[in-house]
This record gives structure tokens, sequence and C-alpha cells, in this order.
């Protein structure tokens, strides 16, 4: 069962911000979520390896080639602040 | 009390590759910021990582060096964490089935060697740079260059075997010299290209438990690295001798204070949620890719320091410091075959000769570890058995060819040139030195009533004043046995 404390836990770790009913809300739906996926524990698995892809494939690999980048300007024009040729973010270490 | 150390080692090396992990932007280090990025290293929604083929190359190669055994079944994970130097807010890394595992790595100890044991050797991706504005407490912001963001990195984790600080650092110079041997990685420590973190406990000789451990960042130098260990071995020491109990914590190096310091548990939220990477499907390494690798693999520094010692008759001392680095041994070895003609095998002396003018000479004005200043240098291996090869033919002396070397090491010419050109041959003309003694000896009546007195010194006093009176250009050897002749008949 998931409690309220683990939907905070889970939201401060994604750095989202809910409301005492948003929290409530999510308790809900991810106590739906899990409900459901229990039902896989009704299968017999024990024969069967754990999948981490759907696709059958293995060793998708390429070359050591180099290939385009993006223009600096590109790069940094999409980021909330700059400071010249970097990104700039806030102070990282909270009081 | 005593107390028995306890540390295992964790140490990132950044790979050689072109290209970054994930994506083609190239590596360069040093590159204008934020100029060696595209949409997957930025982490942009939509955008697919592919891995880089050569990566994992280098990987298998050094878990096969550190004789490790390579996973059949290996995966990517993403381990999630927020700081500003990574842009996709998770880690593209491995967790459960790491590349290889188990494995061990050879270190010099006191009286020997120690065989230590490698636990594990993943693959991830680096994270970008920050650069505070102040220190990273007081920052107000910070500036993010993402050039190494995504480049290739291995992590390789020791087993808790390290029983000292100067284990540690041992461990660490072994570590470094396999990944350059390899040419996996340049093992530059001030860019960063091989990182070290330590986790270190104490705990009393004999007991089985270990002792709670805590976790040293920031050791970017061996010296460092062993100095940091050494200032924690005392504090947990103290703490543990006070009745107090050991935090389990990380812990920050201060290079220029030389203590640790707590850090800021905000720092580190030890929640990762691993899950396997869905955009990357798995690798299978086996048969001919690993085997390829595996034939490959070239000689490292520990058997080649043996092959030295066996081959050449060199002094075990003198063989390791030759094959400090792949260049420096190539160098070695490409000097010594030039002074065995047609191919032959070359003398024990001649051996032993092109190791002392490396170590005394060449040394000075190359840095050993330095692939790229050797295979530059200012005087190539033939250069330097050319120089030999004229005092072993008594061409020149030894003292004559310390100058001549410094000339080659200015002009880059090589040795016969410069003798030719400068009339430094030998004199080994019997008859000349000869005049030349009768000179000295009759210059010096004090040295000759002194010798009659019995201080044979003043023989050598008067060997000294002949080489200088022929600017060093006698033959020693001549002059030796001309001044005994005479000496003896006065
Ligand atoms: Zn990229």
């Amino acid at each position: 069962m998931i409690e309220r404390k683990d939907v905070e836990h889970v939201a401060r770790l994604a750095r989202l911000a809910l409301s005492a009913a948003e929290i409530e809300k999510m308790r809900e739906q991810l106590n739906g979520i899990l409900a459901y996926i229990e039902k896989l524990n009704a299968l017999a698995t024990d024969d069967v390896e754990p999948t981490s892809h759907a696709v059958p494939m293995v060793n998708v690999m390429r070359d050591d080639a180099p290939g385009p980048c993006l223009p600096r300007d590109e790069a940094l024009a999409n980021a909330p602040d700059r400071a010249g040729e970097f990104f700039r973010v806030p102070r990282i270490i909270e009081d | 009390m005593t107390w028995e150390v306890v540390i295992g080692l964790e140490v990132h090396a950044e790979l050689t590759t072109r290209t970054k992990m994930f994506c083609g932007c190239p590596t360069t280090f040093g590159a204008s910021p934020n100029t060696q990025t595209c949409p997957i290293c930025l982490g942009m929604p939509g955008t697919l990582p592919v891995i880089n083929r050569r990566a994992i190359e280098f990987g298998v190669r050094t878990a096969l060096a550190f004789n490790c055994r390579i996973n059949t079944a290996c995966r990517f994970a993403r381990k999630h964490y927020y700081y500003p130097d990574m842009p996709k807010n998770f880690q593209i890394s491995q967790y459960e089935e790491p590349l290889a595992e188990d494995g061990w790595l050879e270190i010099d100890v006191q009286g020997g060697t120690k065989r230590i044991g490698i636990q594990r050797l993943h693959m991830e991706e680096d994270v970008g740079k920050l650069i505070h504005d102040g220190t990273l407490e007081t920052a107000p912001s910070s500036r993010v260059d993402f050039n190494r963001a995504g480049v290739p990195l291995m992590e390789t984790v020791s087993k808790p075997e390290l029983r000292s600080p100067e284990e540690a650092a041992a461990y660490l110079r072994a570590f470094r010299s396999v990944l350059m041997y390899l040419g996996v990685c340049d093992g530059n420590m001030e860019e960063g290209s091989m990182r070290c973190d330590a986790n270190i406990s104490l705990r009393r000789p004999g007991a089985t438990e270990l002792g709670t451990k805590v976790e040293i960042k920031n050791l970017n130098s061996f010296r460092n690295a062993q100095r940091a260990l050494e200032f924690e071995v005392k504090r947990q020491a103290q703490a543990l001798e006070a009745g107090e109990k050991i935090v389990q914590e990380t812990r920050l190096f201060d290079a220029d204070k030389g203590y640790t310091r707590s850090m800021r548990s905000k720092e580190y939220a030890h929640d990762y949620r691993y899950f396997p990477e869905p955009d990357l499907v798995p690798l299978k390494l086996e048969g001919a890719f690993v085997d390829g690798i595996r034939a490959a693999l070239p000689e490292l520094a520990r058997a080649q320091q043996q092959r030295f010692v066996a081959q050449y008759g060199l002094p075990a001392y003198d063989a390791g410091i030759l094959t400090q680095s792949r260049a420096l041994a190539g160098y070695y070895e490409a000097a010594v075959s030039a002074l065995a003609p047609g191919g032959s095998t070359a003398s024990p002396a001649s051996a032993k000769a092109v190791a002392n003018w490396i170590m005394s000479e060449l040394l000075r004005v190359v840095p050993g570890d330095d692939e790229r200043a050797i295979a530059e240098s200012p005087v190539p291996p033939a250069h330097l058995a050319g120089l030999i090869a004229l005092i072993d033919d008594g061409t020149i002396s030894g003292k004559i060819a310390k100058d001549v070397f410094e000339k080659m090491v200015r002009s880059r010419e090589d040795a016969r040139t410069i003798v030719q050109r400068e009339g430094l041959t030998q004199v080994a003309d019997t008859g000349a030195i000869a005049a030349i003694v009768d000179q000295v000896i009759a210059a010096n009546p004090k040295a000759i009533a002194d010798f009659k007195a019995g201080k044979t010194a003043a023989a050598k006093s008067l060997v000294g004043q002949v080489m200088k009176a022929t600017q060093g250009k006698a033959n020693p050897a001549i002059v030796n046995t001309l001044i005994e002749e005479k000496l003896a008949k006065v």
C-alpha cells in the first residue's frame, strides 16, 4: 500500500510540489496502478526470464565516428538563463 | 591501540574515444564551452542514445587486463538524481548487470606484490562541468559547460582489500599504468581523466565484521588520495578511541587545508531508483568480439618489467622506471636494438648503458610518462644509440658524450654530425697524449712529491689535469696508463 509519506517522498525526489489534495489523488492512483500490476502475480512466471525490452535485439552499437554538434547559440537557445558561453543555473546548495 | 585499515577504491576513467558514449559529439578536452553538444547529450525530449562500440571495446579490454569475467548479460540502467551538471536528470549507467566482475590487479607493496580484488567494472556517461561564482556554498549562481556531458566513463570498484593509504596509492599507480598501456585513458588526473573516490573504515585486527565506512570524494592525485586517507585513518582512530561512533557519511578532501570535511547531506540523496534503460537494448558480449580483444591485448608494464630484467639483465629498479609508460619502454627497446648489429642481441653492457642514459639524461629532458613528448623527443632512440656507439668505439669519452647529448637536445642532430663538426673526437694518439703528460708532470713537482710520499690521490689529480689540458678529449684509459708508467719511473 502506498501511503501519504511515500507520495511525498517520491514527489520530493522528482522535484514535484504537490498540494494536499494532489497528494491524496496521487496516492489513490498509484495504489490503483499497483493493484493492476499485482494481477501479474496470478500468472506462473517461474520459468520466464525477466525482460527489460520487448524487442528481441542485442548489441546495437555505432562506430566511434564524430557527427555534427549544435552551434552554441542553438544549444543555449532554450535555456532559462545563460552567462556568455555558459548555461547559468541558480544557487545549488539550499540552506 | 592498533587498528586494521580497510580501504576500497572507486576509480572513474574517461575513455579516449573520439566521440561520446551515446552520441557523435567529439570529446576534445579544452574545447570552447558548450560547442560539443547535441540534442542527445543535452537530454532533449525525443532523442535516442546509441552505444559507442569503441567505448565497449575499451571497457572489455580493460576488464580482461584486470582478469575480470565479462558478463554475457550486460545492460544499461538509469540512475536518477538532480544536479545541474546533468542535463537529463538521470545518468545512463549500469547497475545489476555490469560489463564485468570479479578480477584482480597486482600492486607493489613493501617487500613484494599483492593482488587486490576488482569487484566490478561498468560503463556510464560523464556529467558536465560546473563553474561556481565563488565557492559552492556561497555562489549565487553557477555556470555549466556540457562539453563533457556524455563522455564515456568507466567505473571500476575494488574490493575492500587495501590495508593502508600507501597501498591505496600503489593501487592507483598500477591502475593508471594498465589504463595507459591499454591506450584507453590518458591518465591525466589534473584534467580529471582519472578520478578517485575511497571508502575507508577501521576495525580491530582479526575482526571479521567491517567497521562503519566513510566515503571520501575529490581525490584528484595519488598524493592527495594518500594524504586524505592518512588524515581519515587518524580521525577515525581518535574518534573510536574516544568511544565515539563513526558516522556513515560522505566527506570531501580539502587539498589546501589537508583535511576531510563532512559534505552537507543535501548534496547527496542516495535514492537513485535505478531501472533498465528502455532506450538501449542489452549487450551480449561473447565469442569473436571478446576473443578478438583478448588476442590484441598488449604486454602490460609488470610483464614488460619482468621481461626487461630477464632479457636485458637490467636491475628491477631500472626496468621499473623504463616501463612507466609504453612509449618509454618502446623507446628503450628501439635504442637497444639499434645498438645490436643486424638483428643480433645487444650485449648486457650496452643494454645497461642505454638504461643509464635514459634515466640520467633523457628523463631530465622528456617526462617519462608523457607518450607524446617521448614520441617527439629531440633525441630519438636511434640518435641515443648512435651516441653510445661513439663511446663504445672510443671516438668520444663519456664526459664529452654528456656535452654532445646537450647539443643533440638543442639541435636535434645526431651525435656523429656534432662530434665531427666540432672536432670532439677523442685523442687516442699515445704519442700526442704522452707529450701532454710530460708537460703536466713537469709543471707539478708538488704532486710528484706527494705521490712519492705515498699519497696515491696525487696521481688522480694529474690525470684530471691532462684531461683538462685536452678539453676532455684524451682517451682516459691511455692517460691512466701513461701517468702510471711515468710515476713508476720518477
Ligand atoms: Zn552529443
